[in-house]
């Protein structure tokens, strides 16, 4: 049987657009997983949860947790990488926005001009990473107290950073994988948005099922470009104004 | 010719008006060759300059940079890649490559976490299984090259891939929680322990904590007192000064030169070069475990993933290459190779306290690593 259709979870979103394009053209669906490709209408339908939303609900999170205080805030920012892929820029521009920063050009991250931020770092995604990218921005400015992390390995690495410089700080994360639901319920870090990624791969093949069975294309979520899996604020100190789980029902959800 | 042999009257008149000095070198009064000549005899010290140099330079124009918290950083953050250094320094020096210490290092902690974790051991136990682990895959790559007479870049291109893969299989590319390691097996963590200098003590119980004073040096400080010195930082340096030694004056380190310089002649010489070979990769495997040690006490957790897995290769031979060790075996010294990470530690925390775009960290390494190279190139014609 010939293959009838492709998931795709791209690292190089705009680089990959011209082999998706003759993907297509020989009839097959294409659905991008997780990561929107750019532009987003270049595969036939994307299942991803939205990213923009992950960052935003844990800025607003952060946010409500300073009160006041937000005004003198000084925040790290622990991105994934130097190419920005789609997946870095939203959960970043969102965190930002959620927070209440001018995010300038909001398809990029690292442009903007608010002193509270102390600094980005790229950390690859990874503990090590993590680590590293803090401890050169403690050394920049040792009274952060607001870290933003792409994700929760990176997060554990912040923690080991600040934890080793004998620091606290609220540290925000995107993912809601078991080890990071962890951490939440750990304190290690105070906040995640989770997501759903195996609800993207099983809505997908479902997707493509139905699509060689009778040609149904799938549609995407209402309002939105994409089929959107669904993002919940997982933290044990919920904030006032903010939806969330708590770390219990975050580990019932968990993947990985 | 001085005089004419015929008209002298005897043998010896006719050396008359020769020069009677003894064969000699001409040392050229130009103080460009005896630079060149120095440099030679110096290899650490082209790597020592530019160091100096970038530190003075970073200094003035980054904020926050001369501050021993920012020095102690830039020493931790180079711990890894050091030790790593280490064991790179070593197969260089026999003019081959080792493309497979990044993936080691991360292999080797994965089995010191797997093995206290998924089967319980002792986590000391877990340690010298780890390190023998190490050991016995430098010991392959060795046998590899010495016996099978493989080019190492193409024996260690494959390990290195058998070697991650391997880490991800195994691991079930499945990270230990910093906080179980901490509960449950202390050992793993050690070099990430760190002495403070000018910290305040914790104080005793029922101790008034205003009344305690900070003291020169202390195991068990408060946090956030203090310049923090990791043990994995004296570690590095005490491999560094030790390796030094080893290479520089015993008979086994000078057989590593040998070995390295021209593998003909050693042998010729009674220098057992497969054998030596097969010993450095093992020393070296040996080296990257121990780095892989490191990385647990440096990120808390235990993680397949790690960056050095990928990295670490090239990160190791950037720090070998501009510390001045020709790669072309025999020539530098492991001292270089510690100045030669430093020198990339140093560019980008000073990079980035100065605020420019991290590539031109990578960009300025770029410059570098050419310019140690062709450094090494024009001093080594002082013996060609």
């Amino acid at each position: 049987m010939a293959p009838k259709g492709i998931l795709i979870t791209a690292s190089d979103t705009k680089a990959i657009v011209d082999s998706v394009k003759s993907a297509r053209e020989a009839g097959l669906l294409v659905i991008a997983l997780d990561t929107p490709l750019e532009p987003i209408d270049a595969a036939d339908a994307t299942f991803a949860t939205d990213n923009f939303k992950a960052g935003l609900l844990i800025g607003q999170w952060a946010a409500a947790k300073m009160g006041d205080e937000a005004a003198n805030a000084k925040i790290a920012m622990l991105d994934l990488a130097i190419s920005q892929p789609s997946v870095d820029v939203l959960r970043d521009q969102g965190f930002l926005t959620g927070f209440g920063i001018d995010t300038v050009d909001i398809a990029k991250w690292g442009d903007e001009t608010d002193p509270r931020i102390v600094g980005n770092e790229v950390t690859a995604g990874n503990e090590e990473g993590g680590l590293k990218a803090m401890e050169a921005l403690l050394a920049k400015n040792p009274d952060i107290n607001v870290v933003y992390t792409i994700n929760e390995p990176s997060a554990a690495g912040a923690y080991e950073a600040l934890k080793a410089a004998g620091k606290t700080a609220l540290i925000v994360s995107v993912d809601g994988g078991c080890p990071g639901v962890e951490d939440v319920k750990s304190g290690v870090i105070g906040a995640t948005s989770q997501q759903y990624p195996l609800l993207m791969a099983s809505l997908g093949i479902e997707a493509i099922a139905k699509f060689a069975a009778d040609g149904t294309r799938p549609a995407p979520t209402e309002g939105k470009d994409f089929f959107d899996t669904g993002v919940s604020l997982i933290t044990d100190q919920a904030a006032e104004g903010v939806e969330s789980i708590d770390s219990v029902k975050g580990l019932e959800l968990c993947w990985g | 010719m001085a005089s004419d042999p015929r008209a002298a009257s005897s043998f010896e008149e006719g050396l008359k008006g020769a020069s009677e000095k003894v064969a000699e070198f001409q040392h050229e009064a130009d103080t460009l060759k005896r630079l060149q000549h120095w440099l030679h005899q110096t290899p650490s010290a082209v790597p020592l300059i530019v160091l100096l140099v970038s530190l003075v330079i970073f200094g003035v124009v980054a904020d926050n940079f001369f501050k021993a918290t920012t020095l102690s950083t830039i020493l931790q953050q180079i711990a890894i890649v050091g030790i790593l250094g280490c064991a790179q320094t070593l197969v260089i020096l026999t003019a081959g490559i080792d493309l497979s210490v990044g993936a080691t290092a991360v292999f080797s902690s994965v089995i010191m976490g797997q093995f206290t974790f998924r089967y319980g051991l002792p986590a000391e136990l877990a340690i010298v299984i780890g390190l023998a682990c190490g050991a016995a895959i430098g010991a392959v790559n060795g046998v590899l090259v010495a016996y099978m007479r493989l080019p190492p870049f193409i024996v260690t291109l494959g390990t290195w891939q058998i070697i991650l893969a391997s880490n991800f299989i195994y691991s079930k590319n499945e990270t230990i929680r910093s906080s179980d390691i901490e509960a449950q097996a202390p050992a793993l963590r050690f070099w990430g322990e760190d002495v403070t200098f000018y910290g305040t003590p914790r104080p005793a119980e029922g101790v008034d904590p205003a009344s305690v004073q900070s003291a020169f040096v202390t195991l068990d400080a408060m946090p956030g007192t203090g310049v923090k010195v990791l043990y994995a930082v004296f570690l590095l340096i005490l491999l560094v000064a030790i390796m030094a030694y080893v290479l520089r004056s015993t008979a086994w380190g000078r057989h590593v030169y040998a070995t390295g310089d021209d593998p003909d002649a050693a042998a010729l010489a009674g220098v057992p070069t497969k054998k030596v070979l097969i010993q450095v990769y093992a020393l070296a495997g040996f080296f990257c475990a121990i780095a892989g040690w490191v990385m647990i006490g440096r990120f808390g957790s235990v993680s397949p993933t790690a960056s050095t897995g990928q990295l670490g290769n090239i990160q190791s031979i950037t720090a070998v290459v501009i510390g001045g060790i020709s790669l072309f075996g025999g020539r530098g010294s492991i001292v270089g190779m510690f100045f030669g990470a430093l020198i990339v530690g140093v560019f980008e925390m000073g990079l980035r306290l100065v605020g420019t775009d991290p590539q031109w960290t990578f960009f300025l390494i770029g410059v570098l690593i050419i310019f140690a190279v062709a450094v090494d190139q024009w001093i080594r014609k002082v013996s060609g």
